[in-house]
């Protein structure tokens, strides 16, 4: 198939006034690099070939499209499903990672390195290295490298390095501090993979391209099975880039409402939660403007998510222009509906969903009734749950 | 502390913490967070600034969120009338947002260039084009941190610097000992010295960093 890439927004590297490359200059000439590279594989066919020939003979692309029927007759809608959850490593992260691990070798860098939070964007990281032969280091912090051991010894096994991450909050933020810090020793030979919209420019719209394979997909199969473009569009959001892969497709069309659902985790009303969009304000963090969780004093506060993949205090730039320009809804779900959502649709459906994609099918389940019944909802499945089921059995008390 | 410092410097970077400090090394992240802990924030180093009334000039060293949310206009005066000379920020690159730039520059305050070792020659045109007060050239690639030995082709990195600029070149990653700070000073007109600093701080106290500054002093020969 051919990818019809979305229409670039952003101007010298910003949408409207979020993204930018603020980042030590150590960095700059490599950004330069990486920009003047992408650009032109960008309009490269041939890259383009090679990076759907993977997709399609080791990621398993394109993916499923499935009907929801148990739960569209609870929510009263057709819910449809794009099955990410049925790529290769189980996520949508593949697809960014060997988008980028592409490039990595044309620009003949022999040692990656990356951060992760759950873990899911290093074992793709990890599978794509093993794949091409590459040196491959994953920074995770301390509290996810406890929560997430199984993840810890994927990555091994195929070959990664993990460094656990003690400093800060000992999460996902900390990781990216540390793989930055890593990047700004080693640029020469070592390419950074981003695993989110997220990061100075050309990240946010070079990761946004290579998810875009979601929407592009997603929108042809929809307009298939139901001859008619989708009413709404839902995706998760915590650096974004499911749902701004997912968006792409749809992100032209007015008529299709988009909605990115963030983690309330214990309430917007509380310090715990992950509502940049709702309830930050613009700040610079890990090299791009956007909307950001911070005190006064603009030190950055502590996001908190029982997905430790929406666990983050900031979000891509494009985001926060889609949520001022009004084009993306943005909502939130928490901790509590997340969970009973996972238990719920897992019976429903028999798909058990990742925790992150748990929050969008909670804010689903909430417009219950709300819709018409021939109203066609497009969820982007972004992952599978089995990496979650231990942490969900030991929070629920039920024997693992 | 800042007294100290003034004694035996030419010049005092005061470093105002940030939750993320990316391009920093253990014993800077580490200071950080205790500083946060104690409750440090920018209003309260520039009274601090304003306090000790050293006679040297004082460069405010940060990470630049803390300076957006203070609001960089606020902070160019209240700087400035705290004793501030100039303001050097991590992860705003030449060119990087040129209306904050110029909001920072034009004003009394000087705002510090840095120049890395990948900087193209391009970039090191454009970096000493409006650069104000000295270039800080960072010595090696990676965050701060004491390093065993100095870098390697750091001479021909400074000679690189001063065939585009006029201003003085201070040098400052990785060092730590007087030997090492009076090798760059053969070539450098100054000298950083941040971690190895704040170690000895940490460790040791007040008494302790003082005369680690005087034998750095001692070091590079009469001021």
């Amino acid at each position: 198939m051919t990818l019809v890439l979305p229409r670039e927004t952003a101007v010298d590297g910003r949408f409207g006034p979020y993204g930018g490359r603020y980042v030590p200059e150590t960095l700059v000439a490599a950004l330069d690099d990486l920009t003047a590279l992408y650009d032109a594989a960008r309009s490269d066919p041939a890259f383009w070939d090679e990076y759907h020939g993977i997709l399609r003979d080791f990621v398993g692309r394109p993916s499923a499209l499935s009907d929801a029927p148990r739960f569209s007759a609870a929510v009263g809608a057709r819910v449809l499903l794009k099955r990410e959850d049925l790529n290769h490593t189980g996520a949508h992260k593949i697809n960014n990672a060997v988008g980028q691990v592409l490039l990595a070798q044309r620009m003949g860098k022999r040692r990656i390195i990356a951060e992760t939070g759950a873990g899911q964007h290093g074992v793709a990281t990890a599978t794509v290295c093993a794949r091409f032969g590459l040196e491959c280091v994953v920074y995770m912090g301390s509290e996810d490298v406890a929560r997430q051991a199984p993840n810890v010894y994927r990555m091994q096994l195929l070959g990664a390095t993990v460094v656990p991450v003690t400093s800060g909050t000992r999460t996902l933020k900390d990781a990216t501090n540390e793989a930055l810090r890593d990047w700004v020793g080693n640029v020469p030979d070592t390419h950074y993979i981003i695993g989110s919209v997220v990061g100075p420019d050309p990240f946010p719209r070079m990761v946004r391209d290579f998810q875009s394979v979601i929407g592009s997909e997603a929108r042809r199969q929809v307009i298939e099975r139901t001859g008619a473009l989708p009413g709404t569009v839902v995706a998760c959001v915590g650096g974004g880039s499911n749902a701004l892969g997912m968006f792409a497709g749809f992100v032209e069309d007015p008529e299709v409402e988009l909605v990115g659902v963030e983690a309330a985790g214990e309430g917007i009303d509380t310090v715990a939660h992950s509502a940049t969009l709702t309830l930050g304000r613009p700040g610079v963090l890990h090299g791009s403007l956007s909307y950001l969780l911070q005190d006064a004093d603009g030190q950055v506060l502590p996001a908190h998510s029982v997905s430790a993949g929406l666990d983050y205090p900031g979000v891509g730039p494009e985001h926060s222009w889609l949520r001022d320009t009004g084009r993306v809804r943005y909502a939130s779900a928490g901790d509590r509906e997340a969970l009973d959502s996972f238990r719920s649709f897992t019976r429903m459906e028999g798909i058990i969903p990742a925790l992150e994609t748990s929050h969008a099918i909670a804010w689903i389940a909430a417009q219950a009734g709300q819709w018409a019944p021939d109203h066609v909802v497009l969820l982007c499945l972004s992952g599978r749950g089995d990496k979650d089921v231990a942490h969900v059995a030991a929070l629920e008390g039920a024997p693992a | 502390m800042l007294e100290a410092a003034a004694e035996s410097s030419d010049i005092v970077e005061v470093g105002v913490p940030f939750s993320d400090p990316l391009a920093d090394g253990p014993t800077i992240q580490a200071s950080t967070f205790r500083a946060l802990e104690n409750g440090m924030t920018l209003p309260r180093t520039l009274e601090l600034v304003a306090d000790a009334a050293i006679d040297r000039p004082v460069v405010l060293f940060s990470y630049l969120n803390p300076i957006l949310q203070y609001g960089v206009e606020r902070l160019v005066r209240d700087a400035a009338s705290a004793g501030v000379h100039g303001i050097l920020l991590t992860d705003l690159p030449v060119g990087g947002d040129a209306a904050l730039e110029r909001a920072l520059g034009d004003g009394p305050l000087d705002l510090i260039r840095l120049v890395a070792p990948t900087t193209t020659s391009e970039r090191l045109q454009a970096s000493v084009k409006h650069a104000e007060g000295f270039i800080y050239l960072v010595a090696r690639l990676g965050v701060t941190g004491a390093s065993s030995e100095v870098a390697a082709g750091l001479e021909a990195s400074i000679a690189r610097v001063r065939a585009a600029t006029t201003l003085p070149i201070a040098v400052g990653f990785g060092i730590s000992r007087p030997d090492q700070a009076a090798a760059v000073a053969r070539h450098a007109d100054g000298v950083v010295v941040g971690s190895a600093l704040v170690d000895v701080l940490g460790r040791d106290g007040v008494a302790a960093s003082a005369r680690f500054l005087a034998e750095l002093r001692a070091a590079l020969g009469p001021a």
